[in-house]
């Protein structure tokens, strides 16, 4: 048996986690032992997870901070959550309608990536953060102003209220406004989710071992000297960001076909969502996309296993939140890493023993 | 006359954003972070001038003192505990540390105050001003934070070019190594730029829950983001583009709301932000860096 890289072990281990747990989750639910909020936030999992990883595009292999990447996800719950509700009586196989649903929200996230990235990616540091951030904060703040009908003489579009729509009294209203899109079908589940997820997966860890993404991080660790040698900045910084926000786009479909109900509250789809999503890169470790898969997992998990400690549960996440960065950053916890390390204290055995 | 009266609650709330930001962008041009907590300084501040003020009686001057002294105490303590070990870190670590320092004292607040809406009543015991025959109303509150806000941005001016600590401050901001060579105390100064900046959240924060009476934990994060985008906006770590960047984007906020649409406000405000840093990248004030190879 030829043997493998050290690359793709890792990488295989990565989609091995994914697969255990999926069918660790899976005997635990057949088996009863899984109590009804678990069952609730497994959608959820993927979700964050698929959010984490594709954020870690932008993060950490292209080296830009966007606090932007609920925006996208904004963008592809909704497209795909209309898609579906116009075709419901169209298409009656769930399975097939979720996966043109699906396609909608990545393409239409997939271009507002290009669009936004095209002027934006010029920006750097905290400037390019603030814009993304606004971007975020105008999608949401624009679809809560939509106002979308379907009748029999095609769609109708308003930005005003539900009667400026014009609608046939046999038309229904899709998007109304603030209180969103309600009665989408919940074509998704835990299995489409993981699914989605080791696709997610595939895509990002091929992209990053590739060429181009040997050219993206050339653009991250130095712009000039990757220039210098040839590489075309603007595309392959749009090229990253795109794949980003189309994956965010995925991530949203996904969400909007959990839930009936889909509004564009500053909960699910404002800044504070970005802000989480970057926690989970940056606590998974900046770049490495194992490692953001599995602490959108944990760090998504903490809140509901704190459950007990009711008011005090997130002052403990916010804590816990502080002391890693302290102890990974700070000199002192630096140190004292250093000293106790597992490794160091292995191979302090060996001496010993030698 | 409408137009007039809209024009001033404009640059009333651009006042309250360029204090914000005056603390936003100090913070920023020293330790070259963002200050997210910032936002949540100002929540504080204002829940304690509430508390001083309602629950324990005391006068309004002796109320917004205590909540400056606060405030400031609270911004001195951040940055020792939270944002102190991390000078050498990553940008995004002590980004990170400043997400978990809001979710904190929003956490703290929601703990001590309870989730419910506090009903602020004005500091500003002062009678509205009627011009043109009783057309145009000037309110107290309107003319306190646009005095407050000018006088505040005239002293941390002659602070800043004239008092020792101020040339520190500089010093700080343009190359903290090589002032700390020239003997500059540079721990100390960070830790009174985050002083001056939480004391300026803390009047701030009072002068806005004054014009918008109401107090939940949640207060202070938005005005928060909008006055870090005013801040950019003017271009960052400048102060009198701070000062600029608050005002109009006050005016654009209350404009926009009144001639355009209420929902679309933040929309506009944030369009014109992008547009501003597509065409200017620093911002309008700010200063452009050459980039060395």
């Amino acid at each position: 048996m030829k043997k493998l890289s050290k690359t793709t072990k890792s990488n295989l281990i990565t989609y091995g986690i994914v697969v255990v747990a999926y069918l660790v989750c899976e005997i635990l639910m057949r088996t009863g032992h899984m109590s009804s909020l678990m069952k609730g936030i497994l959608v959820p999992l993927c979700i964050y997870a698929i959010l984490a990883v594709s954020l870690n595009l932008t993060v950490g292999i292209l080296g830009e901070l966007s606090l932007g990447h609920a925006g996208f996800m904004c963008v592809g719950a909704f497209t795909g959550a209309v898609f579906s509700k116009c075709t419901v009586e169209m298409i009656a196989v769930p399975g097939l309608r979720f996966l043109l649903a699906l396609l909608v929200g990545i393409v239409c996230a997939g271009i507002c990536g290009i669009l936004i990235g095209i002027p934006v990616l010029r920006l750097r540091g905290d400037y390019l953060a603030i814009v993304t951030l606004a971007f975020g904060e105008i999608i949401k703040n624009l679809v809560n102003a939509i106002y979308f009908g379907m009748d029999k003489n095609g769609l109708h579009f308003s930005m005003k209220d539900s009667i400026a729509l014009g609608l046939e009294p046999d038309g229904v209203i899709i998007i109304k406004g603030a209180q969103g899109i309600t009665g989408t079908p919940t074509d998704s589940n835990f299995t489409i989710g993981v699914i989605l997820l080791l696709i997610t997966l595939i895509i990002v860890i091929n992209l990053v071992h590739s060429r181009t993404g040997r050219a993206i991080m050339a653009i991250r660790d130095n712009r000039i000297a990757a220039e210098s040698i040839g590489i075309n900045i603007t595309k392959y910084k749009i090229l990253a960001f795109s794949v980003s926000a189309a994956l965010a786009g995925a991530a949203g479909v996904l969400y909007a076909h959990n839930l009936s109900t889909l509004t564009a509250l500053p909960k699910n789809f404002g800044y504070n969502m970005s802000i989480m999503i970057l926690v989970f890169v940056v606590l998974g470790g900046i770049g490495s996309i194992r490692g953001s898969m599995i602490a959108a997992v944990i760090l998504t998990l903490l809140p509901e296993l704190l459950r007990a400690l009711n008011e005090y549960r997130m002052l403990i996440y916010a804590v816990v939140l502080i002391a890693i960065m302290i102890f990974t950053w700070s000199p002192k916890g630096i140190a004292l890493r250093e000293r106790y390390s597992l490794a160091k204290l292995l191979k302090r055995r060996e001496k010993e023993v030698q | 006359m409408s137009f007039i009266s809209y024009l001033l609650n404009g640059i009333s709330l651009g006042s309250v954003y360029a204090i914000i930001a005056l603390g936003y962008t100090m913070v920023y041009g020293i330790a070259k972070m963002l200050n997210f907590a910032h936002g949540d300084v100002i929540m504080i501040g204002s829940y304690v001038a509430y508390m001083a003020i309602n629950n324990m009686g005391l006068p309004i001057p002796v109320s917004i003192l205590l909540s400056v002294i606060v405030c400031t105490l609270l911004g001195m303590m951040m940055e020792k505990i939270a944002y102190k070990p991390l000078r050498q870190a990553s940008k995004l670590a002590v980004l990170i540390t400043a997400i978990g320092a809001s979710y904190f004292l929003q956490n703290i607040a929601l703990l001590i105050f309870g989730a419910n809406t506090k009903s602020f009543s004005s500091v500003v015991n002062m009678e509205p001003i009627q011009l043109a025959g009783g057309q145009l109303i000037i309110s107290g509150e309107t003319i306190a934070t646009v005095v407050a806000c000018i006088v505040i941005m005239a002293c941390l001016m002659t602070f800043m070019k004239y008092s020792k600590a101020g040339h520190a401050m500089l010093a700080v901001s343009e190359d903290s190594g090589a002032a700390q060579l020239m003997g500059i105390n540079v721990n100390a100064t960070i830790s009174l730029t985050f002083a001056i900046g939480s004391a300026l959240a803390a009047v701030a924060g009072v002068l806005l829950c004054s014009a918008y009476p109401a107090l939940t934990p949640y207060t202070g994060a938005m005005p928060g983001i909008k006055a870090f985008v005013a801040a950019v906006f003017g271009g960052i770590g400048s102060i009198p583009g701070a000062f600029i960047g608050g005002i109009l984007l006050g005016v654009i906020e209350i404009l926009s709301r009144a001639y355009i649409s209420s929902q679309l406000s933040d929309a506009i405000v944030f369009s014109v932000l992008i547009i501003v840093l597509v065409v200017k990248p620093t911002g309008l004030l700010g200063k452009q860096i050459q980039e060395k190879v």
